[in-house]
């Protein structure tokens, strides 16, 4: 594995490398000292073109824990506002010495772009509506605790699917890893090609919610339009919500997941969202472990092939 | 060494830990990956007979502590598992093979990340020479003089599923 861009296509085999090295840095993550010096020495750049707290912060406690050392990048101080293209703007990043490159960008594809231009790894950090590979990682991981496994666990991704990177990359790692998903979304909120993706599609929330194990909530967008796709923020909660009622209607082990910022009231109720069942904090716990082991293995000698 | 010679350099040295340490009061038993493990349970075994103590059994994967990680593709990293502390403990490392000591180095400086042990000893089922950095073992099952190109290989029953050491000689160095 060269860069990590996507989800799509990456084998079973790779996925759970990744999650057995992330079970083993969690555990590095609970040291007395939580760091190690496997990476001392390297530099990892995380250049975020588009606004975010705990993706960067999360790649950053990463790289930290593996002794790293961090550059950041954010728009609005850098000469992007002097007009400065993307592609000049990583060129001089590469230039002054970086080992690993994390991207997020409004627009998609432009990991792909960034990894043609430099030399060095690139991780997407979120691409648009398009990827966000880490997530799935970190998402396949918080079930993959609870479960021991996703084969077979029935998974709903309930949401504006169609504008939703997490759902765009998480749908092909639980696929790949066994689980049986369904997308869960008004027919508007579809993605176009939904029928090309490996999972069935609904838009009664009711219907299927009694049958799920984990049922993983998207985050209403309003920053991308989220509030004026839907009639009102209230008829959404209503069709769609995680409430206490539809909570207390879900199989007694079955979890439920966000990935955050959470809109309370809205896709998650509050009383559900502080419930031990919302697995909201372990995935932010996994994220920093999962980005680990990304980098570990990034960062790691070619393989024999 | 066949199974029978296992047994007794397991033996031996488990006799040899009390004898040095006054018994087993303070001892954590330190299992490196990937054989390290299961010769630190056996040691862990030995001295439980002998003495009637259950011996605090830990496991290190030292991969993350390696000096060659851009060299070599990122090893696949085993279970670390520290079940007491450490502070204040006699620390006793468990390998198969001691050779350069650059493992062993690195489980050194893993060791210290988990606390402040009072002494760290080291217990090898085979010590083969070639050292290059200055470290040696306190408790040595068998020294096999050997020469740099050649392999020694060897299989536990919990791992391998056959038991025994052999000396092989390598096709190319790949050193």
């Amino acid at each position: 594995m060269r860069h990590l861009l996507s989800m799509e296509g990456v084998e079973r085999a790779v996925i759970e490398g990744l999650l057995d090295d992330g079970d083993e840095f969690l555990e590095v993550l609970d040291r007395p000292i939580p760091k190690v010096p496997t990476l001392r020495g390297k530099t990892v750049a995380t250049m975020f073109f588009e606004p975010s707290t705990r993706t960067r912060l999360s790649f950053e406690k990463a790289a930290k824990s593996l002794s790293a050392d961090t550059m950041s990048f954010s728009p609005g101080t850098s000469s992007l506002s002097k007009g400065e293209s993307l592609k000049d703007t990583v060129l001089t990043i590469q230039a002054m010495g970086v080992d690993l490159m994390v991207v997020r960008h409004a627009a998609t594809g432009a990991p792909w772009r960034v990894a043609d231009w430099v030399d060095v790894p690139v991780v997407n950090g979120g691409d648009g509506a398009h990827q966000h590979p880490t997530q799935a990682l970190l998402d396949a991981l918080t079930i993959r605790q609870r479960f021991t496994t996703l084969d077979g666990v029935r998974v709903g991704i309930v949401g504006d699917i169609r504008h939703s990177r997490v759902a765009r990359s998480n749908v092909w790692a639980f696929a790949a890893l066994g689980a049986e998903v369904t997308l869960v979304a008004p027919p508007t909120l579809l993605p176009l090609d939904a029928t090309t993706w490996p999972a069935a599609t609904t838009s009664d929330l009711d219907d299927v919610l009694t049958e799920l194990d984990a049922v993983y909530l998207l985050r209403v967008q309003k920053e991308r339009g989220g509030a004026s796709v839907f009639p009102s923020l209230a008829e959404y909660t209503a069709r769609f919500g995680m409430t206490v009622e539809r909570f207390n209607r879900l199989k007694p082990d079955a979890v439920v997941l966000h990935p955050g910022p959470m809109n309370r009231g809205v896709e998650i109720s509050a009383r559900v969202a502080d419930d031990p069942r919302a697995l909201v904090l372990d995935q932010v716990r996994n994220g920093v472990a999962v980005r680990m082991a990304v980098l570990y293995q990034l960062l790691g000698g070619e393989r024999d092939e | 060494m066949e199974r029978a010679d296992i047994a007794r350099a397991l033996r031996r040295i488990a006799h040899e830990i009390m004898e040095r340490n006054h018994g087993a009061g303070d001892i954590v038993l330190v299992g490196i990956h990937t054989r390290g493990v299961p010769l630190a349970r056996r040691l862990a075994d030995a001295i439980g007979e002998i003495e009637s103590v259950e011996v605090p059994l830990g496991s290190l994967d030292i991969g993350l502590y390696r000096d060659d990680l851009a060299s070599r593709p990122a090893p696949v990293l085993g279970h670390t598992a520290m079940p007491v502390g450490i502070d204040g403990r006699t620390i006793v490392l468990v390998d198969d093979v001691l050779f350069t000591g650059r493992t062993i180095r690195a489980a050194l400086d893993a060791l210290v990340d988990f606390g402040r042990p009072a002494r760290v000893q080291l217990a090898v089922l085979v010590d083969r020479g070639h050292r290059e950095l200055p470290i040696r073992a306190d408790y040595v099952g068998k020294n096999l003089p050997t020469s740099f190109k050649e392999r020694v290989t060897v299989h536990l029953e919990e791992t391998d599923r056959e038991e025994g050491v052999w000396i092989e000689k390598r096709a190319e160095v790949a050193l």
